[in-house]
């Protein structure tokens, strides 16, 4: 097998070494009712490069690859174009086959990058501090959620009605726990009156903009209104571009941000591994869960960093910690702080404005079908038509065209009647005009 | 003067090399780097993008007002800028890795180009099911793997992580036992566990007990047995456990537990010992989480991603989570909806948005493909040998606390060989590094003192654990002889020194700020 370095000779040396007459010796501590045969397993023997790549290629080749055809779907996942030099520098072995740097001397490459990261997102989501990535959007979400029942020692917790249900149910599943999750009705394309329903119980409220319909919500007020009752503002953002376009959560009152970070530097992967960037104010520092990266001095006076205020975390505090999390997402946090450091300033802002001006001009094209109307008076790079039909019917019809229009609303929230004819089209720097055209005319075939 | 060939000068010179000092601050191949803020100019940028005119109509008045603050950079700078921060990384690729209980292997570029292909790589985790049935047809062949290797009949794909695995798991327990109309609290945990376990029942909702080892390196059967309780929900048990030592008397802890009406959580970070000999459903485990980024070597990446799929047994199958992929005539379908799920599942709800870690599940399926059945085993013997052949020609110059062995896939030491040396176990792997190596696994488990964890893998030849064990050796034997020069302040001869991590938490400092902005504050 290429991948096991040892020969049959080393084997018998090392176990002569070691005094054992056979590698069961080794084993001896298993119960031998436990040890079982090669035979029991109902799986293939080792294969080659060329036999596996072969495999996997075919299975691959089923899939319709999204830069393949005309392509649509956001709805907290979306397609964007990944600078060559991100994917060849997180592949550099240092990178790619290192440890999370618990030995800082031997690992200032991963540190440094880290730091560089907590600094990229505090400045985009314009917070004070931010840490070094936690495992995506959503459980960012549902961890900000735990971090701030601990801040204020309440229990419950109002989620918008726009936030994403998968989030919201992430949220849900970890947070009903220890206390109360309330949703607020769904209302596509409008605000609901989220602050009429926080009271003196509730340690924040969930708000995401732009939200599940891609519209843009105003934070500020919601902020007020959660402070004067003493809760949190948590604002939750599943496309970062937007933040090169639109006010930051930071700039509005939030308390906490979670944000999805795929769309800078990840790629889509089918749903994962994405990268969560989780940012809030300095005050709530050691109640924030997740790995730090902090600045100091070596032995020589040299500036380095280290891991920090770990004492928050696990594998110090055990039963105490302010959250079980051991990995980040480290090399799709890299991957991040490359393709946020290629595109600048300049870059970053040029690619959210190019994104709303592609997705305006394909809302002003779908929306001159027929029956076919704007749902979302604002939005960023993603927005909701209202069809005459179902939308997943259309997207099916549309799919066997070869054309992936989007996500129909009923696929995230099958019992929302006002949802089912509702499609959430998100348009990016990758749709070509062609492609957006391919879209208007296809759909005004089938509606 | 010595002359070449060429009649250049050869002469050593006068300056030894530990004194030069560089007019760049720079040292050979050694470079000193900034921070990305400290580089770069306002306006450039490393990607070409149009700038389009864009109306304002459309954003709801919430325009940024503001600049970012980030700098600007052409993509050769940033390019040199990571490059030269990866030079200060140590890697597995570079050199052996043996730290106990993160299991650093190899890892196959085969398994990188499989992640890239854009069938897999480029699909999107909501476009139309049938577009994706050969990413479906991945998970389901890989959940075939899983399933087969542990001898449990289900598992949960989703959780993104080890200690989210645990969660999961340990949710589903939660489930199982609501649905009996129980109230059980209580999970116990040895106190040789790794951190997550305590802080995932303790997240999850329960309190934690913790249950003593014995002398020999196990869990204490006995105070186990008087622990439980029909307020026990599950006990957390790590096997082989992370002394390094297979839990001899692991079937009679199951049936005691699973008699006390409680479920048997195991933390498989170590089924790489073991995975192609020994199926944990034969041992009575309800769940398990398998850190793919560990037995299965879809890359560490200084941190994550990982993924942490769990099997669970018969009793906990029918409370896995959503989404379910199931497959019937029509092909894959994944169910993202409690009542969309299949007659007598009974999901507990979402532990993510989407399906789970694809990117390392293709990784991982490329990993078994290329091991096959037959590899892997080879892969947990190989690993299992290669520790025990440490173990053997160290355990006279250090000190191994449970004896001669066998261990299993690392080889534990306390540091009882270096008292009265001055040498801390701190020191000693510090002092590793000087040689080449990055250090092992330091003061874990917490159950010895001044704990070394050593784990080599399959991944080493003979000749690099002879070297290795060469200069293991050759340290101990220094340091014993009262020789402690090239222990203290060590490292010496590494990208950075040790650093004042005191420092960094009494006054932390989590970002940049620009020169003329005060630095944070407490």
């Amino acid at each position: 097998m290429r991948y096991h370095p040892l020969t049959p000779d080393d084997r018998t040396a090392m176990l002569a070494k070691i005094g054992a007459p056979d590698i069961d010796a080794l084993f001896r501590d298993v119960p031998k009712s436990a040890v079982v045969p090669l035979s029991v397993f109902d799986l293939p023997d080792t294969k080659g490069e060329l036999e596996v790549d072969r495999l996997l290629s075919r299975m691959a080749a089923k899939n319709i690859a999204a830069g393949s055809v005309p392509f649509f779907c956001g709805a907290g996942a979306y397609k964007h174009h990944v600078p060559s030099a991100v994917d060849h520098l997180i592949q550099r072995s240092e990178f790619l086959t290192s440890y999370t740097p618990y030995q800082p001397e031997i690992a200032q490459g991963t540190l440094q990058y880290m730091f560089e990261f907590q600094t990229q997102v505090a400045l985009l989501t314009g917070m004070e501090v931010a840490n070094a990535s936690l495992y995506d959007g959503s459980t960012a979400t549902a961890e900000a959620v735990l971090m701030a029942q601990r801040v204020t020692r309440r229990n419950k917790a109002v989620l918008s009605g726009g936030l994403h249900p998968h989030y919201a149910e992430t949220v849900e599943n970890i947070a009903n726990l220890s206390g109360k999750v309330v949703r607020t009705p769904v209302t596509p394309g409008s605000a609901e009156d989220i602050a009429a329903m926080i009271d003196g119980e509730t340690a924040c409220v969930v708000v995401q903009s732009p939200d599940v319909f891609g519209l843009i919500r105003d934070l500020k007020p919601i902020a007020e209104a959660a402070h004067a009752k003493g809760a949190l503002l948590i604002a939750v953002v599943t496309e970062v571009i937007s933040l090169g376009l639109i006010e930051p959560p930071g700039h509005q009152g939030a308390d906490i941000v979670a944000c999805e970070g795929q769309s800078i530097g990840v790629g889509l992967n089918f749903g994962g591994p994405y990268v969560g960037l989780f940012a809030t104010r300095e005050k709530f520092l050691r109640q924030m869960p997740g790995r730090l990266c902090g600045e100091t001095v070596d032995a020589d006076g040299k500036r380095g960093f280290v891991l920090t205020l770990s004492t928050r975390e696990q594998h110090i505090r055990r039963d105490k910690a302010t959250s079980n999390i051991c990995t980040n997402s480290g090399l799709c946090c890299l991957a991040f702080t490359i393709h946020l450091s290629l595109l600048g300033e300049e870059g970053l802002t040029r690619l959210a404005r190019l994104n709303h001006a592609k997705a305006s001009a394909l809302a002003d094209k779908l929306t001159k079908i027929g029956g076919v109307s704007l749902v979302t008076s604002s939005f960023f790079n993603e927005f909701t038509i209202r069809l005459p039909k179902p939308a997943a019917g259309i997207v099916d019809a549309l799919a066997a065209k070869n054309i992936i229009a989007g996500v129909p609303a009923s696929r995230l929230m099958p019992h929302e009647d006002a949802a089912r004819d509702l499609l959430i089209v998100a348009a990016t720097e990758t749709n070509t005009d062609e492609d957006c055209d391919a879209f208007a005319k296809a759909l005004a075939e089938v509606v | 003067m010595a002359m070449n060939k060429q009649g250049r000068p050869t002469a050593p010179g006068t300056i030894d090399a530990n004194e030069l000092s560089t007019i760049s601050g720079d040292r050979g191949l050694d470079h000193e780097e900034g921070l990305i803020f400290e580089l770069g100019r306002p306006g450039m940028t490393g990607v070409d993008i149009p700038d389009v005119q864009m109306s304002e109509a459309r954003l709801g008045g919430q325009r940024r007002k503001g600049a970012i603050g980030l700098p600007g950079l052409s993509e050769p700078e940033v390019i040199r800028h990571y490059v030269r921060l990866s030079r200060m990384n140590y890697a597995i690729d570079a050199g052996l890795y043996p730290l106990g209980s993160c299991t650093m292997k190899h890892n196959p570029r085969l398994n990188e180009k499989m992640a890239r292909l854009p069938g897999f790589g480029d699909v999107h985790p909501l476009q139309p099911q049938q577009t994706v049935q050969g990413a479906f047809e991945l998970i389901s062949d890989l959940m075939k793997w899983l399933t087969d290797l542990t001898g449990m009949p289900a598992v949960a794909m989703s959780p993104k992580a080890g200690a989210h695995g645990e969660l999961c798991g340990l949710l589903a327990i939660r489930a199982a036992i609501e649905a009996r109309g129980e109230k059980r609290p209580r999970v116990l945990v040895p106190e040789s566990a790794h951190g997550t376990n305590p802080a995932t029942a303790a997240f999850a909702g329960f309190t934690v007990d913790e249950v003593p080892g014995t002398a020999d390196g196990h869990v204490d059967v006995a105070a186990l047995k008087a622990k439980l309780g029909p307020d026990v929900a599950a006990i957390m048990l790590t096997n082989p456990n992370t002394c390094g030592l297979f839990e001899p008397q692991i079937i009679e802890m199951a049936d005691a537990v699973h008699a006390a009406g409680a479920y048997f959580y195991c933390d498989g970070a170590n089924f790489n010992a073991i995975a192609g000999r020994v199926r944990p459903g034969d041992l009575g485990v309800d769940a398990m989480h398998i850190n793919l980024h560990k037995t299965f070597s879809t890359p560490h990446g200084g941190g994550g991603p990982g993924a942490g799929p769990v099997v669970l047994s018969e009793r906990l199958a029918p409370f896995a989570p959503l989404p379910l992929l199931v497959h019937d005539a029509n092909g894959f379908r994944m169910i993202e909806h409690a009542d969309e799920a299949p007659g007598g599942a009974k999901p507990f709800g979402r532990m993510c948005a989407f399906h789970g870690q694809m990117g390392m599940f293709s990784r991982a399926l490329s990993y078994m493909l290329s091991h096959g059945r037959d590899g892997v085993r080879q892969a947990s013997e190989d690993a299992v040998l290669s520790a025990n052949y440490i173990l053997a020609a160290l355990k006279d110059v250090m000190s191994a606390p449970f004896g001669d062995g066998p261990c299993m896939h690392e080889a534990l030491f306390d540091d009882s060989f270096l008292d009265g040396t001055g040498v801390t176990t701190l020191d000693f792997a510090k002092a590793m590094i000087d040689e080449g190596y990055h250090p092992m696994t330091m003061y874990f488990p917490l159950v010895v003192h001044g704990a070394m964890l050593i784990e080599p893998t399959e991944s080493e030849s003979k000749e690099s654990l002879d070297r290795f064990i060469h200069v293991l050796r050759t340290m101990a034997l220094e340091a014993k002889a009262g020789k402690r020069e090239r222990f203290e302040g060590a490292p010496r001869l590494s990208p950075r020194r040790r650093l004042d991590e005191t420092a960094a938490a009494r006054k932390p400092i989590l970002r940049w700020k620009p020169k003329e902005l005060p630095q944070a504050a407490e």
